[in-house]
């Protein structure tokens, strides 16, 4: 047992997954890897906010059936969003007879869930958990920023909000699968960025104190994982998280990718990549443990990070406090 | 033939001096970060402020439209009709700048609420 | 600042991201300005010849009313969700002229009619113009009395 740092024995296995994405998330790369594709953002509903909430509601069901379970099976439901009090996870968790358990870590909400999920199924205080994300483009774009239809300029340094919700089922007590070995709790460091458009610079000093904390208390190099993926650095946080790990003297160029940098064909030029909490959480979910089950790759560190601040904080001149939590998977 | 050539003559200058207002936010916006709203502030202060000390009508009768439909244009009309009215009395000097702008103030709120229940907002891909 | 991470290389790490961050096109977003903002005035120079061939209209009113049916214009493609577009293209080319105040009215009350026509819809409209407002009207007042007080002596 590390400082930081909690390792699993009893394995908890990602048992089943689904995720789904919005329309320019469909047309991306990882396009085919996803469950289910919406042809409208508004998702049948009145509001972006209604169709958010849908989305995760959605993902839930479809994961606990993909894992051939029942509702009643699931003792705990973690999960959580971007929007203020996280509502879309809170609402959707309405829908289901499931003790609740809503967290927020900006877009790093997903390994921060997977994290917890395995701590409660391995230490043995319950048996499935399902780990559930979302966020939405236009939802996120009208808290953080402006309204759909007003004629602002996008900066080039900034990301876009993926549009997508992501669940996952862990269960205790299999033998076989895709196996949560440890979890990384991260420091929430700010290396004072305080420009809200450029979450990857924010976010890199995050994700690299975490990994660098992670492989320590591990006692593991970086080349015991066959991919050390972040969430929602894009480009430009990604090249910024290399450089913070080498002046560290570790370097993952070989075998980093960043969710946020696979999910769109970026132009560098207009933006960075994806970001969000469901960002990482449809990518991971499908594109990475796809790659895990036909054990064309078999140790995962999963490193998502998120920025934690809000409109007002950033009004006030307040510089962006950011987090970042580590979870490794491997195939057993 | 010469008013033809001044008409001509004329939508080039409001071409090129509303160009170069905009340009000025343009270069604002890359080199201070300075966000849009505040942008339309501060060219709105210094439409009043420039009519204020009596320059800016130079332009709108040199430019026209490429003057006076900049937000600045906005300040220029508010400060002239403050200006106007306080020749007259102390109440045109405090309500003469809402009155001349009023035609404007107008059609943004009443246009606003009715394409507001006309249209609802589209998601985008890039 | 300096005070909470005064042990980190902060400093140095946000130059070095300053250094590496991607600019803006230059040339490109100062000429797409331009072009944009200076073609916004044309069709304001163009409503403003009309008014005054076709109605007679001179001074206040011809201003007003180009400013009217520009707002009118600008509305129409903000609902059609046209306006954002060029906004993306144009930047300050299409925020500066009154087009761009319009914009900035109807966007949020798009956006916010899901909240209820009252403290939807109707508050939420000058979130983005409503400084313009409040500047605009108070300068105008400010400006008005200095002449006022001048105009006694």
């Amino acid at each position: 047992m590390g400082k930081h740092t909690v390792f699993f024995h009893n394995k908890p296995i990602i048992k089943a997954t689904y995720t789904l994405g919005g329309n320019k998330e469909g047309s991306g790369p990882l396009g085919r890897e996803f469950d289910f594709i919406l042809s409208d953002d508004y998702f049948g509903e009145k509001t972006f906010e209604k169709a958010e909430c849908k989305m995760l509601s959605r993902a839930i069901e479809k994961s606990i059936k993909n894992a051939s379970l029942k509702k009643s099976d699931i003792d705990a439901l973690v999960s959580g969003d971007l929007l203020n009090q996280i509502v879309s996870a809170s609402f959707a968790a309405r829908d289901y007879n499931i003790p609740y358990i809503g967290i927020y870590n900006a877009c790093s909400t997903m390994s921060e869930g997977l994290a917890l999920g395995g701590t409660l199924v391995d230490g043995g205080y319950m048996k499935n958990v399902v780990v559930a994300t979302s966020s939405h483009f236009s939802t996120a774009e009208r808290q953080y920023r402006y309204p759909l239809e007003f004629g602002s300029i996008r900066p080039p340094q900034s990301q876009w909000t993926v549009t997508g919700a992501g669940a996952v089922v862990v269960s205790g007590g299999e033998k076989h699968g895709q196996a949560l070995t440890s979890a990384t709790f991260g420091k929430v460091v700010d290396y004072g960025i305080s420009d809200a458009n450029n979450l990857g610079a924010a976010m890199a000093p995050a994700a690299a104190s975490t990994i660098e904390c992670h492989l320590k208390e591990a006692k593991r190099k970086q080349e015991y994982y066959d991919l050390i993926v972040t969430g929602d650095l894009g480009a430009l946080g990604s090249r910024l998280l290399k450089h913070l790990l080498e002046e560290k003297g570790i370097d993952i160029s070989a075998n980093h990718v960043d969710c946020g940098e696979l999910i769109y064909n970026i132009d560098e030029e207009e933006y960075q990549g994806g970001s969000g909490a469901g960002c990482s959480a449809i990518v991971f979910n499908s594109y990475i443990i796809g790659k895990m089950k036909t054990c064309e790759i078999n140790k995962v560190l999963f490193v998502a990070t998120g920025a934690l601040m809000s409109t007002v904080t950033t009004q006030q001149g307040e510089t962006i406090p950011c987090v970042s939590h580590a979870v490794s998977v491997e195939n057993v | 033939m010469a008013k033809e050539y001044e008409i001509i003559y004329m939508f080039i200058k409001a071409f090129i001096v509303g160009g170069s207002i905009c340009t000025i936010a343009q270069l604002l916006i890359n080199y201070t970060k300075v966000t849009p709203g505040k942008i339309l502030v501060y060219f709105l202060l210094a439409g009043v402020f420039l009519q204020a000390i009596g320059l800016y009508g130079y332009l709108v009768d040199f430019a026209g439209a490429g003057a006076t439909v900049p937000i600045s244009g906005f300040g220029y009309l508010l400060a002239e009709g403050a200006i106007k009215g306080a020749r007259e009395n102390l109440f045109g000097a405090i309500t003469g700048g809402v009155k001349a702008a009023a035609a404007g103030i107008t059609a943004a709120i009443v246009f606003g609420y009715v394409f507001a229940l006309a249209f609802r907002p589209k998601s985008k891909k890039n | 600042m300096a005070e909470r991470t005064r042990n980190n290389p902060n400093e140095a790490y946000i130059k070095y991201v300053s250094s590496v961050s991607p600019k803006t096109k230059e040339t490109r977003s100062l000429l797409n300005a331009f072009l944009v903002g200076g073609a916004i005035c044309v069709i304001g120079q163009f409503l403003r010849y009309m008014f005054e061939f076709l109605f007679g209209m001179r001074g206040d009113e011809l201003a007003g009313s180009v400013s009217v049916v520009l707002i009118f214009l600008s509305a129409l493609l903000t609902g059609l969700g046209v306006y954002d577009r060029i906004g993306k293209y144009a930047g300050g080319g299409s925020i500066v002229p009154i087009t761009g105040f319009a914009n900035s009215v109807v966007a949020p009350a798009m956006e916010f009619r899901s909240e209820g026509f009252v403290y939807g819809l109707a508050a939420k409209m000058f979130v983005i113009a409503g400084p313009i407002l409040v500047f605009g009207i108070a300068s105008s007042v400010a400006v008005g009395l200095i002449y006022y007080i001048a105009g006694l002596f």
